[in-house]
């Protein structure tokens, strides 16, 4: 019993290639932050282990591992390499100690997913009544929708990079659902592609 | 003669010749046919059966409102019935069967009906099955399901694939026609999001065959303008074959793209359902001309005028050698000038206007037609195929003037708006007297959330019939829907178009004006069912007053078409018949979608595998390798028991539950809700949430506690955890994890907003391992050098323990009764956590087991199951959990509930274990009876079986229920009357049935 168990991902090394790519993502370390949004603790070490500023409604700011995702007018998603996890709940405890907070590891509690190539969005508007259009869905933006008949959030990488979470326990349903709608073949030609 | 002719045919291509089969028959299109135009142009008039009386059937329009004209289409897998000729594009290898007849399409039997036509009135399904009673199952029902329905349903799994497509529009512009085409581009041009949909292959709709000329350019030429500008627009989106199927609230439209029906062969989804939210939607949706109402206009041969003018125009097809042209309108004169013009024969236009047509009459005149005004058909004479006409005065009672002979009748009794659309949500009419036509009446458009109109008509969707009027209103609904939507239209002049003198439309409703009733019973309103003028006379004569009434009465415009070329035509009849002016009979319903959709596009991609998402713990997979019979438990697998070679599932439960009580068991309790609340006034939350307290919970300790609603009925349990001073963590069933935490939230979102306490729904951050049995603490002490004694870790408690590197959370509670763990830890370790106890329980044989087995396991033990013990209207009282509902809590939810007198009875039916005198198992839900009869004479229940299992452990049946005054008749036995006439004899016992003291868990 001294060999180290292996920690897994939802669903490891899974992809699927049609008109877009869809790939999962593997660990990432994830912490639930609720608060007062306002308070300047509480943003101060938001911005400070996610390494981004504070995003607004609807934002998300990101910086390669790294990302700040305003979820509710209470909430907050942090990310950062799963690793890192415990160093900064800790730092969140220091902080705001004696503050009205709530933190959570969620690490583990949901499956990622890239969804990548030229008609990315398009893949996403098959499943989601957001408004997933570059308008209203540029890079910054984070919409926590429904994907078919689960709940999942997303946003943009960049142009082409769409990343999606849903509950963990939905993976395989919501990797399906991406796969099918990226199928080679049902492109819909809605939405205009870059150059 | 129905032929193709040599030339012209501006939709097909002569050069791409393909072969499609019509009933087994080979037949021969082209390129940019429709199966309506292939089969006309090898002479198929006759191509199905009406529904009642099985008449012959020809097609009779050109396009989405054709009532005849329907196939089944496709084989296997993709066979489908009921699908319009009119709106099928041809493709080579088409298959294509007619249907409602036996033995054959021109030899029925069942067209015997037509001659029972008197003993088959109005009403005569009310009428007939009434009497006698015992007629109903053996006769009348076998025979209405062998009739029902006029194609067959498919045999087999649909093959292809569909799927839906989200977007969102400033404007959404329906029909592609020129009105379409002019709004969608008024709209773009200032930049707002538009998006044109077409139901058919084509742009323009009806103009480029009706003509005209528009900026001083022909109307084709400036359609093709309008279409390389709006294909320019970066902003506007246009997609053909695609239908505005239906409005619905908030700006919500659905499209029907039917992508592949015309190319089986380009793969990729069948149909796709655009579900589009539009901020304003422009309803271009054109008109349909009527048809007019004389005796044997059923006939294949008779035809809508605009039709017979569509296959000419469009596919070089001449349904007749001889055409006569039938109209109330200078528009019939249309069709009797394009046929002048390709060559064919028009013998007469019998218009029903004394005083005769405008200047297309006058043209008509000039090509040397004849032209009879003041006139109408008495009667189209033919079988299954028009020879000739009568023709007679229209002012009289039809006293025939002569006969003409013709193979083909073009019929045109005005035109009616598309107003469906505009009525799906709320979109109110007017009744324009001077056209004779309902539409859109622009001061009571559908609303929006803010209270403004989110749908306009444009065209002669919005009754602007002339070419002229129709571009300027077009224009007009573009330009005000942009500015409605944030946008600034440029100012420009609409495109003009020149105007033709057209004199005014004669309403006909019947022709001639005084029919009698051997005409009128041959007069056809409603196509498909068989609904005649008479048919609507004799139901207001006997009080059908309500247009909605005398639809369903009569089934006017209830077949697949919905009645779309009936339903003026009905109520006009109707109005006349009451003697009332149309307006105030009114219109039927107008319901989405516009035509039927396929059930394969509502569903979309949720079909196989995506039908529901199905939630996997993260040892699903190993579940799935060794055995596992499922069990669904809301959107979660979870193992009944898991087989072992060839054991049936009770052999395996039993096997579960022996090793359980005799060493180990382990099982995946990961879907088990748990939820945290944090913050200062938690505690004080937690006591309102459920009906014990949990404000004193100390730190590291553990509490089964019971939620109730505001009516202090159960609707949930679980183990509560103190984590720290102001953290607690709940576990709720596996149900009850969303909406238990929903529960929550609303409660501190709506009530108690200024308390401070966060949740959050951590049910999936954590896999959850059940390690049960006497060596429990034997194998977790494989694992950990933490101290696990019963004095270290005592019952009820939980500690953060570490095994083998990895830390988890240790909950020492029992559901089965022996000594017992829960292990949580990390989903992501979950599988091998898993995996690493198993194979370290080995030398303890011990077993995984399932849900059978832990609900044995409760059971033995007398411990209550949430949707077993309760089903919404039992309390925790019932249920003998008085010791769980705190009496020093000044509230809680559900308090106020269970003082109400009924909750408080006495004689409430309450828990106690009930064991059969002969050892068998009570079958579930069975009732206990008294001799005893209630006022309906039937035996009075006292009680009910909520759990009943058999039990290895004690070798017998054991069962939990609730009966009246149950725990005051310990001892006593009652009846449970069985299915078969049988009583099983039930003794009342205490429902712990094993290990009363509770001695093997606290160990």
């Amino acid at each position: 019993m001294s060999e180290v168990w292996q920690n897994q991902s939802a669903l490891p090394g899974a992809s699927a290639t049609g008109f877009a790519r869809v790939d999962e993502i593997g660990l990432r370390g994830a912490i639930v932050l609720r608060g007062d949004l306002s308070s300047s603790a509480v943003k101060n070490v938001a911005t400070g282990i996610g390494g981004v500023d504070m995003p607004g409604t609807l934002g998300i700011n990101l910086v390669e591992e790294r990302a700040v995702a305003w979820m509710s007018p209470d909430e907050l998603l942090l990310m950062m390499p799963y690793a890192e996890v415990d160093v900064a709940l800790g730092q969140i405890h220091k902080t705001l100690e004696g503050q009205h907070y709530l933190a959570q590891n969620v690490s583990d509690t949901r499956a990622g997913f890239l969804v990548s190539g030229a008609r990315a969005r398009e893949v996403l508007a098959k499943l989601t009544p957001a408004d997933v259009s570059p308008d209203a869905f540029p890079k910054g933006v984070v919409r926590r929708s429904k994907l078919g008949q689960v709940p999942a959030a997303f946003w943009l990488n960049d142009e082409g990079d769409i990343e999606v979470i849903c509950f963990r326990s939905v993976a395989q349903y919501v990797f399906d659902l991406l796969a099918n709608a990226a199928k080679a073949g049902s492109e819909v030609g809605y939405f205009s592609i870059p150059d | 003669m129905s032929t193709r002719l040599a030339t012209g045919g501006r939709l097909i291509d002569h050069a791409a010749p393909m072969t499609f089969t019509f009933n087994g028959k080979e037949m021969q299109g082209y390129a940019g046919d429709t199966l309506a135009s292939a089969l006309l142009a090898n002479d198929r008039m006759l191509v199905g059966r009406s529904f009642k009386y099985h008449r012959p059937r020809g097609i009779m329009a050109s396009g989405a409102e054709e009532p005849n004209a329907l196939v089944g289409l496709g084989r296997d897998g993709q066979f489908e019935p009921n699908q319009r000729a009119t709106t099928t594009e041809l493709f080579d290898g088409l298959e294509s069967t007619s249907q409602n007849h036996w033995p054959s399409l021109d030899h029925d039997i069942g067209a015997v009906n037509q001659y029972l036509g008197r003993v088959l009135p109005a009403g005569f399904y009310y009428k007939m099955f009434l009497y006698p009673r015992a007629f109903w199952k053996h006769v009348y029902e076998p025979f209405i399901r062998h009739s029902a329905g006029l194609g067959k349903a498919p045999q087999d799994r649909d093959a292809d694939s569909y799927e839906h497509f989200h977007v969102h529009v400033d404007v959404l512009v329906i029909g592609g026609g020129i009105a379409g085409l002019q709004a969608a581009c008024a709209a773009g041009r200032t930049g707002a999001k538009v998006l044109l949909i077409e139901q058919t292959a084509h742009w323009g709709g009806r103009a480029p065959v009706d003509g005209g000329v528009v900026d001083g350019i022909s109307v084709d030429a400036f359609t093709q303008n309008l279409i390389a500008e709006l294909d320019a627009m970066e902003n506007v989106t246009m997609r053909l074959r695609t239908m505005g199927a239906g409005v619905y609230d908030h700006g919500y439209v659905l499209g029907y793209e039917r992508r592949t029906d015309h190319a089986p062969d380009m793969g990729g989804p069948r149909h796709r359902l655009w579900r589009i939210r539009a901020a304003r939607t422009i309803t271009a949706t054109g008109a349909i001309e009527r048809p007019l109402s004389f005796s044997g206009n059923d006939i294949p041969g008779v035809m809508l005028a605009s039709a017979v003018r569509d296959y000419a125009v469009n596919f070089g097809v001449a349904v007749g050698d001889r055409t006569l042209v039938v109209t109330n309108n200078d528009d019939g004169y249309r069709t009797a000038i394009a046929l002048k013009n390709l060559g064919l024969d028009v013998p007469a236009v019998i218009d029903a206007r004394p005083a005769g047509g405008g200047a297309l009459a006058q043209e008509a005149a000039s090509l040397g037609i004849r032209i009879e005004t003041g006139k109408a058909v008495a009667k189209a004479l033919g079988g299954k195929r028009i020879t000739g006409a009568a023709v007679c005065a229209q002012a009289g009672t039809g006293s025939v003037d002569e006969e003409i002979e013709c193979d083909c009748i073009a019929m045109s009794g005005g035109w009616s708006p598309v107003v469906h659309l505009w009525s799906h949500c709320g979109g109110k009419l007017i009744w324009d007297a001077d056209h004779a036509f309902f539409r859109p009446d622009p001061a009571r458009p559908p609303l929006g959330a803010e209270g403004q109109g989110v749908v306009m008509a444009a065209g002669s969707a919005n009754g602007a019939l002339d070419l002229a009027i129709a571009l300027a209103d077009a224009d007009y609904a573009g330009r005000k829907a942009a500015e409605a939507t944030g946008y600034r239209p440029k100012r420009g002049r609409p495109p003009e178009a020149e105007q033709a003198g057209e004199a005014p439309i004669l309403p006909v409703w019947q022709m001639p004006e005084g029919a009698d009733q051997t005409l009128r019973a041959k007069t056809w309103l409603d196509f498909q069912n068989d609904v005649k003028v008479t048919d609507v006379q004799l139901a207001a004569r006997e009080g059908f007053e309500s247009v909605e009434h005398t639809k369903r009465y009569t089934t006017l415009g209830m077949a697949t078409d919905q009645g779309k070329l009936s339903n003026i035509n009905g109520l006009a009849v109707l109005s006349e018949a009451l003697g009332q002016a149309i307006p105030a009979t009114g219109t039927t319903t107008f319901r989405p979608p516009y035509t039927p959709i396929s059930m394969g596009a509502i569903a979309g991609e949720a079909r196989g595998d995506l039908f529901q998402p199905l939630r996997r713990t993260p040892m699903h997979e190993w579940h799935e390798a060794n055995g596992a019979e499922w069990e669904p438990v809301g959107q979660w697998r979870r193992p009944y028991c898991y087989i072992q070679g060839d054991e049936t599932p009770a052999d395996a439960v039993t096997r579960e539950v022996t090793a359980v009580r005799q060493s180990l068991g382990l099982l995946d309790a990961s879907t088990l809700g748990k939820i945290i609340v944090k913050g200062p006034d938690a505690g004080q939350f937690l006591d309102m949430m459920y009906t014990n307290m949990m404000s004193n919970l100390g730190i590291g300790k553990c509490r089964y506690g019971l939620m109730c609603n505001e009516n202090g009925f159960l609707i949930d349990d679980g183990v509560v955890a103190r984590i720290d001073a102001d953290t607690w963590l709940c576990h709720t069933t596996t149900g009850g994890a969303d909406h238990i935490h929903a529960h929550m939230e609303e409660w501190l979102q709506t009530e108690w907003w200024d308390w401070q306490v966060y949740t959050a729904n951590v049910t999936e951050q954590w896999a959850q391992i059940a390690v049960v049995g006497p060596n429990a603490r034997n194998l977790l002490e494989k694992f950990t050098d933490d101290d696990l004694s019963a004095e270290a870790f005592p019952f009820m408690t939980w500690k953060d323990v570490t095994l083998n590197s990895v830390r988890a959370r240790v909950f020492r509670i029992s559901f089965s009764g022996e000594l017992s763990y829960e292990v949580a830890t990390p989903a992501g370790m979950g599988r091998a956590v898993w995996n690493e106890l198993l194979a370290g329980a080995e030398e303890f044989g011990a077993t995984t087991y399932g849900t059978e087995a832990l609900h044995v396991l409760r059971a033995e033990k007398g411990f209550i199951m949430i949707g077993d013990e309760t089903d919404g209207t039992v309390t925790p009282q019932d249920l003998c959990l008085n010791w769980a509902v705190s009496k020093k809590k000044h509230d809680f939810i559900g308090k106020r509930g269970q003082q109400r007198s009924h909750l408080c009875d006495p004689k409430r039916w309450r828990l106690v274990g009930l064991q059969t005198l002969d050892g068998s198992v009570l079958p579930d839900g069975a009732y206990a009876a008294t001799q005893a009869r209630n006022a309906n004479g039937q035996r009075k229940t006292i009680g009910r079986v909520t759990s009943t299992y058999y039990s290895p452990t004690l070798k017998r049946g054991i069962a939990m229920g609730l009966v009246e005054n149950g725990p005051q008749r310990m001892g006593e036995v009652i009846d449970f009357p069985m299915l078969d006439g049988t009583v099983q004899q039930v003794r009342i016992v205490d429902p712990v049935q094993y290990d009363k003291a509770g001695e093997k868990q606290n160990v």
